[in-house]
């Protein structure tokens, strides 16, 4: 097939992406330079880059920042460490492999609102289930408000993201683990590394690609969170990502060159993460697939 | 006989470990649905069977709000933009996958990062583009912007596929003289079965979910999708929320999910893992 041909085939795919992506996109990066009101979308005039200087001055966005990056590295560590003791646990040989896989997969499936009800629901702190029982195991002595109390509200999220998505990252590592050829562990047990040496001399290595694979791909999805904090913390401004700070300087009050230039800021600050994660991680993003 | 005991110790830990994983997975789905079968005051006391099950917070979802037309909308929805998505995504992929030109790999790379793009940073522009296309508050536009984040992966997942065909396949058809157009709508498209339901139901699962996007631009309860209905779902009171039917509508909209996922687990398993693992 020839070249022409090809981009042929190419053409509805792009044309479409274009028009929903990228016109969006610098629409999107123009807005940030103007005054535009979401009810007045096209009466605006220019401002520079005075949304942006009003942005770096104030703490709210600062705080939202934080608490993203925050959010986003203590749910991805805790995923990648629950997701790797995971799949060397489903790893094993033995009976009713498939339902314990089947299992894994509730958590994922679930949508993302649906899991932060659930969650509100089993954190309320009159009624719910885990402060009943923590009560009644005495580790609390009265009920705990988990995602009302700001100290706690973004604790709660990490805790309701790390239930839904490490099931993806023990999947991810599971395909890898199965790929590890036995030999490997005979050898081992010859030379007598233990369970546990073995598991750092050996599978660590051969499955970090897969491992940061995952860790980007959850990295990237855990710094634009906005359905859980959203559902479970409303719009409280403790536990607000960057991604509910623009929505809300742009849909709630109606500011759309603020909010579009905190959107844009949101994109810069997860390719410098993306950016740092691939470097130190050693990764080689396939940009062809084999 | 000592080492019998350590083994048997071992495969204990071993068990209490697998059932604790279980647990920790099923059991807040579990907890939704014994609190959903509640009514009244029960739903207050913590009993992990309901000592008289009922069905009234079912009802009440129903009655109480469009719910049967909020399920309907994400049907439309998300069944259109997997539809979309595995038609552009499949002609796309074949000449992605099968024809070599100067920035295919560009190419490649630039969609894939498509698919990193956080939502909100195309929030207004989106905006601006649904409102002049007239399809605020409409089902459509939520089907066109979904494609933002369905058309990446599924481009990226069928392209891999397709590079996995044997060569042989259109050396064959070329000799036939068959066009392009033949060789992919006879003899790819026909191979691509499995990897097509992997991908679209990934893409409808992917849309089902969707959040953001639908909170924005849909306006009245009519027009709301599964997810911003249940986020919006309020009492009497704003402070009492109706937990019991709350957690009604969960079930009702994750129950079809869960058995689409378990009867094509190992598909979604492998659709999942594909490219990951290679990457």
């Amino acid at each position: 097939m020839s070249a022409r041909a090809g981009w042929l085939f190419l053409l509805p795919m792009l044309s479409v992406l274009t028009l929903v992506a990228g016109w969006p996109l610098l629409r999107t990066i123009w807005f940030s330079l103007t005054d535009a009101r979401l009810d007045t979308l096209d009466a605006y005039t220019l401002v520079g880059l005075a949304n942006y200087r009003a942005l770096v001055a104030d703490p709210e966005w600062w705080r939202a920042v934080w608490n993203t990056l925050r959010f986003a590295a203590v749910s991805v560590t805790l995923e990648v460490v629950l997701g790797v003791i995971i799949a060397l646990t489903l790893n094993a040989r033995m009976r009713g492999r498939g339902v314990l896989r089947a299992a894994m997969l509730i958590p994922w499936a679930i949508p993302t609102v649906v899991s932060a009800q659930m969650w509100g629901w089993m954190l309320h702190d009159q009624y719910g289930v885990i402060n009943e029982g923590l009560l009644r195991l005495g580790l609390i002595a009265e009920p705990i408000a988990w995602t009302a109390e700001p100290s706690l509200a973004l604790w709660a999220v990490v805790a309701v993201d790390v239930w839904k998505t490490t099931p993806f990252v023990a999947l991810l590592v599971l395909a890898a683990l199965q790929l590890l050829p036995d030999e490997l562990y005979e050898a081992a047990e010859v030379d007598g590394l233990g369970p546990v040496g073995a598991f750092f001399r050996i599978t660590l290595p051969l499955i970090w690609p897969a491992l940061m694979v995952a860790v980007i791909f959850r990295a990237l999805d855990a710094m634009r969170v906005f359905d859980l904090m959203y559902v479970l913390t409303g719009n409280s401004r403790s536990a607000a990502s960057m991604s509910v700070y623009a929505r809300q300087q742009l849909v709630d009050f109606q500011d759309v060159g603020y909010g579009s230039a905190a959107a844009i800021f949101v994109v810069l600050v997860i390719a410098l993460v993306t950016a740092l994660l691939v470097t130190f991680g050693r990764v080689r993003l396939g940009g062809d697939a084999r | 006989m000592k080492r019998g005991a350590a083994r048997l110790l071992r495969r204990l830990l071993f068990a209490v470990l697998v059932l604790a994983i279980v647990l920790y997975t099923v059991f807040p789905f579990y907890w939704a649905v014994v609190s959903s079968l509640k009514s009244g005051a029960a739903l207050y006391t913590v009993e992990f069977l309901p000592a008289s099950p009922s069905l009234d917070n079912y009802v009440a979802v129903f009655r109480g709000q469009p719910f049967g037309r909020n399920i309907l909308n994400s049907v439309l929805v998300a069944g259109s933009v997997a539809l979309v998505s595995l038609a552009l995504a499949a002609s796309a992929a074949f000449a992605l996958g099968r024809v070599s030109f100067r920035g295919r790999a560009t190419l490649l790379v630039v969609i894939l990062g498509v698919s990193m793009f956080p939502q909100v940073a195309v929030l207004s522009g989106l905006f601006e583009l649904i409102r002049a296309l007239g399809l605020y508050n409409n089902l459509l536009g939520l089907s066109l912007s979904y494609l933002i984040f369905t058309l990446p992966f599924t481009v990226w997942v069928l392209t891999t596929f397709i590079r996995e065909l044997p060569i042989e396949l259109e050396e064959a058809a070329v000799i036939d003289g068959a066009t392009p157009w033949i060789m992919l709508t006879r003899i790819f498209l026909p191979l691509m079965g499995p990897a097509l339901a992997t991908t679209g139901l990934l893409a409808f699962i992917a849309a089902w979910n969707e959040f953001l996007f639908a909170l924005t631009f849909t306006l009245t309860d009519e027009m709301r999708t599964v997810p911003v209905a249940i986020a919006l779902i309020t009492g009497s009171s704003r402070f009492e929320l109706p937990w019991g039917r709350i957690m009604a509508a969960s079930i009702v909209v994750t129950v079809p999910l869960i058995l689409l996922v378990l009867v094509f687990q190992r598909r979604i398993v492998s659709g999942l893992t594909a490219g990951a693992v290679k990457g």
